[in-house]
């Protein structure tokens, strides 16, 4: 069921793009030998190249020549064999070339496409337009004084891949989930963190409405949508805002808009159309960028399995549900994690172990997967004693918070604590003997036809040996003597 | 092709270049004749022929991902009207722009 927004003149449809900006994880800057990394005291990861120093030359970082082609065949995307870098020319206090260095008619990568995770199970594919490499701006600070702002270079020159899809989203939901499919697919290939509270991942959203079966509407580009949760408020926003215009008897301006997340509203950032005129010539600096067939084939041996391929192959080997595979491979670490716990288990025990048990402890104590006390090693070994029937399952529920909070193996836990299961038949038929005995009333209502009494004397037996007593044994024994 | 005023207007804007209407005709003029001269390379037939982007045929040069480079805030800095705590001081600007 498409989704529309029901307007005073009736249902309207949107028609998203997006252009994600995502900073290319490498050492060092695209033209420069300065260092990227994040958090540094201002101006210090500079080169001269960076300052735009007169007579600099830019000398292109191989590595991010091979991050973006590997980007681009983890979208499934053309590879071309030759780009060409071009000037993109404006003037900005944290852009001292007074352009930036970016591709234009020539980009490195071509069309692909991804597929998007929906609710329900669905699938849907959205095409990717092109991939081009570009030098990231540097940051300007506006908030430390009243009439001046602060401007540091430190990311002035850092690697960034602009991904542009094609207008195939539809709704803020799928807006979400093309971004966080294409944020999954990035932390896998390592090509991007995808940290977007640092800026490593940053979304403009094209938007625009149209009546149903009309062709597309004039949109408006959203800059500054920096999280999910800004891409779902400020397409609902400007959704509402277009429709309200255009029904009001208003026209939508092609223009670029902000989006102001304190406010939740998308304002128009002043658009001269002289603003867009970025006069982008070939770069007299740089030659074209030929990539040999041979360098992006040992490019495509190096690829991962892919969020996708791992979902599929989770559900059919392991037998998973699709939604506890999509939990599993959310992170690529997450799924090794599971992996590792499965190895020789029951996966779908190793499965609930790890989404149920695991990742709630460690969401509850905001402690991330890498840093857990509880190894892989461990919770399989966890999982082992209930598959032998050393403890049982509820039992291992209470052992495992305690190897949360001593990193203790559960084998020495439940040796400590005296918690294995008594499998001894003799000894849980005493235990039942004595519960039949200080019960008469019941076993006689019990055998009066009254079944659901069983559950009490399975409750009994298991308060006397504190839970210890093999869940299986305890019935099979129960049984017989109570119907005897 | 010849250069109007207005288009050179819109160009000197473009630049951050002040120019006043005397300079604007001076150059309009100057700019055409620039044009014109170049032009004439639209006599050649290049049909079939690929762009050529060097005359000596050498191939892009790409370097290694090593920092080699920065940690000098104070040259970075050195020629800077204003700064202060290691940044560069400008006026306000309160749009953001790309």
């Amino acid at each position: 069921m498409a989704y529309l927004t029901q307007g005073e003149t009736g249902e309207w449809e949107t028609v998203i793009g997006m252009e994600i900006h995502a900073q290319i994880t490498a050492n060092s800057k695209l033209f420069s030998g300065a260092s990227t990394l994040f958090g540094a005291e201002p101006n210090t990861q500079v080169s001269i190249v960076d300052a735009a120093m007169p007579g600099m030359l830019p000398v292109l970082n191989a590595y991010c020549v091979e991050q973006a082609v590997r980007t681009g065949l983890g979208l499934n995307a053309k590879i071309n064999h030759t780009s060409v870098f071009e000037r993109k020319n404006y003037f900005y206090p944290d852009l001292p070339q007074g352009y930036q260095i970016s591709q234009f008619l020539h980009p490195i990568v071509g069309e692909g496409r991804i597929e998007i995770d929906l609710e329900g199970g669905k699938v849907k594919e959205i095409g990717i337009t092109r991939l081009h490499l570009e030098q990231d701006a540097g940051k300007s600070v506006h908030d430390l004084h009243p009439s001046k702002s602060f401007v540091d270079l430190n990311r002035s020159g850092c690697a960034l891949m602009e991904i542009v899809s094609e207008p195939d989203i539809n709704s803020p939901e799928e807006a979400v989930a093309y971004l966080s499919k294409l944020r999954m697919i990035l932390r896998y290939l390592g090509t991007c963190d995808g940290n977007m509270e640092e800026g490593s991942m940053r979304a403009d959203v094209n938007i625009s409405v149209r009546k149903p079966g009309d062709g597309l509407g004039t949109r408006a580009e959203i800059k500054n949508v920096n999280s999910l949760k800004a891409v779902q408020q400020a397409i609902d926003y400007e959704v509402a805002r277009q429709i309200e215009i255009i029904e009001g008897g208003g026209k939508i301006v092609q223009e670029t808009r902000l989006w102001d997340p304190n406010k939740g509203v998308t304002r128009s950032m002043r658009s001269k159309e002289e603003a867009h005129d970025y006069r982008y010539f070939p770069d007299p600096d740089l030659l074209p960028l030929h990539i040999q067939a041979d360098w992006i084939a040992g490019i495509k041996e190096t690829l991962p399995e892919l969020p996708d391929q791992k979902k599929h192959r989770f559900i059919g080997e392991y037998g998973l549900s699709p939604y506890d595979a999509g939990v599993l491979i959310a992170e690529r670490n997450r799924a090794a994690f599971f992996e590792a716990v499965a190895k020789g288990r029951d996966p779908k025990l190793a499965a609930n172990w790890v989404i149920n048990e695991l990742l709630g402890i460690l969401n509850k104590n905001a402690t991330a997967l890498d840093d857990s006390p509880i190894s892989a090693a461990q919770l399989g070994a966890l999982i082992d004693l209930i598959a032998d029937n050393t403890i049982s399952g509820k039992i291992a529920k209470d052992v495992f918070p305690l190897m949360y909070e001593t990193g203790k193996d559960a084998g020495q836990i439940v040796e400590e604590k005296g918690l294995k299961q008594v499998t001894d038949t003799g000894a849980i038929e005493a235990v039942i003997d004595s519960i039949i005995a200080a019960n008469p009333d019941n076993v006689a209502a019990y055998r009066g036809g009254k079944d659901k009494l069983f559950g009490f004397f399975v409750g009994q037996v298991m308060k006397e040996t504190q839970g210890k007593a093999n869940p299986a044994a305890v019935n099979d024994l129960l049984k017989k003597k109570l119907d005897a | 092709m010849s250069m109007d005023k207005e288009t050179v207007r819109k160009v000197a804007s473009l630049a951050n270049i002040e120019m006043d209407e005397a300079e604007l005709e001076r150059a309009a003029a100057q700019i055409s004749g620039i044009i014109d001269w170049v032009e004439q390379l639209g006599a050649v037939n290049t049909d079939n022929i690929e762009p050529l982007a060097n005359v000596a045929n050498i191939e892009l040069s790409l370097r290694a991902d090593s920092i080699t480079d920065g940690n000098y805030q104070d040259k970075i800095l050195a020629n800077a009207p204003e700064h202060t705590q290691g940044f560069f001081v400008v006026p306000k600007i309160v749009e953001q722009q790309s």
